[in-house]
């Protein structure tokens, strides 16, 4: 089991990098008032066939030849649900994937969100290949990151370049203060 | 809200200092599994202290520092994996990021391997 959902999303959207995606969108969106998490990948990789989704939630599937179990979605999946939540995955072959986790804020059983932060910087600054449009929102208030803006500006510079690492960082932690005051859950 | 204006003053900076990343062949590949049991037993905050102390020792130009999928050694993550030129492949597991930064201060910079954290020094069945 992961520890916390912003691992849970990582595992995902490293599986959309891997599926050659070109833009990656992660929403993740908490409403105290509604009690409701929601969180959101979305990719344009090469996404499943109807079989593979069929059987994608089962953890002794998986694509891979390294190993026997698959257990990433299963995780995500179990611990939207065991919250009273929902969840679900879309795909199409040539189209991409979408994967919709819903959480109960308030349930017990609910993991915490984690270092969201983390999560996005890893995935922004190892996954050069890949663009990526986060957007966080807390009761309403949100703010995003494409790093099609940034790509823009830094034309060549690469995104691990440590000045642009670091700011990539600031960006992320200084506007979720903004969003959320600091709110931890 | 941070403004993209500060991107730009660093794009300013950094221009003319590029070029100089040619992938020779004396480069030091340093790779982390990040599939779902790296990221489960904790390979994030492994990833980010090795390429943190890659960039603040500025060995970037000799040292690489990438992600990989799941190797098939489940039971052994976080795994770090130090493929350097004309020598065999080196096996650290079970990281953490104390021992990663231990992994930079004498294997990368050093040149000894910290045997103690490798696969080889794993009692295997």
């Amino acid at each position: 089991m992961m520890p916390e959902i912003s691992l849970n999303i990582l595992d995902v959207a490293e599986n959309s990098t891997r599926a050659g995606a070109s833009l990656v969108e992660i929403t993740v969106d908490a409403d105290m008032e509604t009690d409701r998490l929601t969180v959101i990948i979305k990719d344009n990789g090469c996404g499943m066939t109807k079989e593979q989704v069929d059987r994608v939630t089962d953890p002794f599937f998986t694509s891979r030849t390294t190993r026997k179990v698959g257990l990433g979605i299963p995780f995500f999946k179990y611990a939207a649900e065991s919250t009273g939540g929902s969840f679900t995955i879309q795909s199409q072959p040539g189209v991409g994937t979408t994967v919709t986790a819903g959480f109960v804020l308030s349930h017990i059983d609910r993991m915490p969100l984690g270092d969201i932060t983390s999560t996005i910087h890893t995935l922004v600054v190892f996954h050069p290949e890949s663009q990526f449009l986060y957007r966080y929102c807390y009761n309403g208030a949100s703010f995003t990151l494409d790093t099609r803006e940034f790509k823009q500006i830094l034309g060549d510079v690469p995104f691990n370049t440590p000045a642009v690492s670091d700011y990539i960082r600031e960006y992320l932690t200084e506007n979720k203060l903004e969003t959320d005051g600091g709110a931890i859950y | 809200m941070k403004s993209l204006e500060e991107l730009k003053a660093i794009r300013e900076k950094m221009q003319g200092q590029l070029g100089l990343r040619a992938e020779d062949h004396n480069h030091i590949r340093v790779v982390v599994g990040m599939a779902t049991c790296g990221i489960a037993s904790g390979a994030r905050p492994v990833l980010t202290t090795l390429s943190n102390l890659v960039q603040e020792k500025n060995l970037t130009d000799k040292i690489s520092v990438t992600q990989t999928g799941c190797i098939g050694l489940c039971q052994y993550e976080p795994i770090v994996e130090v493929m350097a030129p004309g020598q065999p492949k080196v096996t650290y597991i079970k990281m953490n990021a104390e021992k990663a930064a231990e992994v930079v201060e004498r294997h990368l910079i050093g040149g000894h391997i910290v045997d103690e954290y490798t696969l080889n020094s794993a009692d295997i069945k």
